[in-house]
């Protein structure tokens, strides 16, 4: 259990965590979304006692994260892969959280296992890892102490796609076994697969929380037909605002049933109609965060809903 | 909702209670393991006993005749050790930033003031091994050699005299160890460890010669000068330890804490 309540950290005047309230909950993973620079990574740091917190507070399993007798066996933290000493082995590595958390080496290997990282690798500098094999390592340094909860920070980044799988359904076994999984990502799709839960942080503010289900059905509805400019013009005429969602399709936050009625009132013959699902959250995690884009990445439309 | 939260609560609470915290042993333990299990470190520590064997050698060979004691290969065993140590107590400290390492180092231990004082043991425990292998690597060098040349082997280095060396040599870590916490950049300490110990008292010197008032006042200030005494062996009257404590002060305790203090506070990204 992770509660983070009220935060706010600010950096000379620059306030990159603003007032951030959340919950991420046993059996479930937390999705934390956002673009970079949101404020993802530094609400974790403060989470894990890194950073000092403006104002507000976080608690982790019930009290401060410092307060924890040791860390390491009650909270697994993954908040920057590549943060390990370049010269030292991926088993080093390994052995010194062991050693730190009491534990004894004999978990090295079978962590080396659990990753996927094979006993060559393991005697491998970390200097000639792969970001996928560091991914993988701070994993395993996260797991070691088998703890309750887990808080990473863009763990699927550098892995491949079987390594994403890979790692969505460890993440899947550890919230079904009753586990706090929070995890951070600034792809919607990296993470809507196996999320139960979703926090969406744009410019240093939450935009939209929820579960997945909750999110999804507000998501609206993706329609294509053979004119879509009519299409759009029927949709505006009952008063419901539409946008091109790339691929030829319109997106409209309307449901289907009601969309589908007016293109049949309207007469026009419709090759797609389905709910927006991820495609409307992806819409939606754009337009809610379009503000803190680094390139005013507004999807066209998007603006005027 | 309420009652698993209750419950969650009351498991949690048993698990705190259930943990104990980590002994600081196992921190000193941890952090002696992490100085050497680098390339760096391991090359760093093999130094020492290589440098120590090649100037123990070198004293030996270009000693002048009838010269050699066990004072010329201490001596001679010193350059190495005054260099290198304090190398190891600055990177024992830096690394954690210049690499990183301290994201997962703090994470792992929250309290950072039992991380550096870990550190600080395991700096110490080095340092003092470090010189117990150069003594009793010129203690062999000081047999051999007057072996060799056919004479009695001269020990003019009391236990006193080691100690004060040895002393010495921890101050010098001590420095290092200093910078390592104010700068928090390998490249910065070992640059500001290299103006302290050479440009600086080159510095006092020069002022000590031009402001008369001064030479009176640099034994006070200036910590090469209170180290090199020590070195000799020649820090015995009150005075002169009491001037060891204030350049130990000045050079050590006094940034240590400030260091300390900001390094608490300080964002580790």
């Amino acid at each position: 259990m992770i509660t983070v309540d009220h935060l706010t950290k600010r950096y000379r005047g620059a306030t990159a965590v603003d007032d951030v309230s959340f919950a991420a909950r046993p059996g479930r993973v937390t999705g934390f979304l956002g673009p970079n620079g949101a404020g993802k990574s530094t609400t974790m740091r403060v989470m894990v006692g890194l950073s000092p917190a403006t104002s507000g507070h976080v608690e982790v399993l019930g009290g401060r994260y410092a307060d924890l007798p040791n860390p390491g066996l009650a909270i697994g933290v993954l908040l920057d892969a590549s943060a390990q000493h370049a010269g030292r082995t991926g088993r080093e590595v390994l052995t010194i959280a062991a050693r730190t958390m009491g534990l004894p080496t004999s978990r090295v290997p079978e962590m080396l296992r659990r990753v996927s990282l094979t006993e060559t690798e393991g005697d491998g500098r970390i200097r000639n890892y792969s970001l996928g094999m560091r991914q993988r390592l701070g994993i395993a340094t996260a797991l070691i102490g088998d703890p309750e909860v887990l808080i990473l920070d863009e763990p699927a980044n550098g892995l491949d796609p079987a390594g994403i799988r890979w790692m969505r359904d460890l993440l899947r076994d550890f919230a079904d076994q009753g586990g706090t999984v929070l995890l951070s990502s600034h792809l919607l799709h990296e993470i809507e697969v196996v999320a139960d839960d979703l926090v969406v942080i744009g410019n240093g503010r939450i935009v939209a929380q929820g579960s997945k289900q909750d999110l999804l059905s507000t998501a609206g509805t993706v329609v294509s037909s053979a004119d879509d400019t009519r299409l759009a013009g029927a949709l505006a005429d009952a008063g419901i605002s539409a946008s091109p969602s790339g691929g030829g399709s319109l997106h409209t936050p309307a449901d289907p049933h009601l969309v589908g009625r007016i293109a049949l009132a309207a007469g026009i013959a419709l090759t797609e109609l389905r709910s927006a699902d991820s495609a409307g959250l992806e819409e939606m995690f754009l337009e809610l965060t379009a503000e803190s884009q680094r390139d005013g990445n507004v999807p066209e439309g998007g603006a005027a809903a | 909702m309420t009652t698993q939260a209750a419950q969650t609560a009351t498991t949690t609470a048993t698990a705190r209670r259930a943990v104990p915290p980590i002994p600081t042993s196992r921190i000193v333990g941890v952090e002696l393991r992490k100085m050497f299990d680098t390339r760096s470190g391991f090359w760093l520590l093999l130094s020492i006993g290589v440098l120590s064997v090649v100037a123990t050698a070198a004293a030996i060979v270009f000693a002048p005749e009838r010269s050699l004691s066990y004072e010329t290969l201490t001596t001679a065993l010193g350059f190495p050790m005054t260099l290198l140590l304090p190398m190891i107590a600055i990177l024992a400290v830096t690394s954690e930033w210049s690499q990183r390492s301290g994201l997962t180092t703090f994470t792992l231990v929250p309290s950072r003031g039992r991380v550096i004082g870990a550190k600080a043991i395991a700096t110490i425990v080095v340092g003092i091994v470090s010189m117990l292998v150069a003594f009793t690597i010129g203690a062999v060098g000081n047999v051999v050699g007057s072996a060799l040349a056919g004479d009695d082997a001269v020990w003019n280095i009391g236990p006193a005299h080691a100690a004060q060396i040895v002393l010495g040599d921890l101050v010098g870590m001590a420095i290092g160890f200093t910078l390592g916490v104010v700068l928090r950049s390998s490249a910065a300490a070992i640059v500001g460890y290299f103006v302290l110990s050479f440009v600086l008292s080159g510095i006092l010197l020069l002022l000590a010669q031009v402001r008369e008032g001064f030479t009176d006042l640099q034994p006070w200030l200036d910590w090469n000068h209170t180290q090199v005494v020590l070195f000799e062996g020649e820090t015995s009257s009150v005075q002169e330890w009491v001037q060891l404590a204030a350049t130990t002060m000045l050079w050590i305790v006094v940034p240590l804490v400030v260091g300390l203090v900001l390094l608490r506070r300080s964002e580790v990204k």
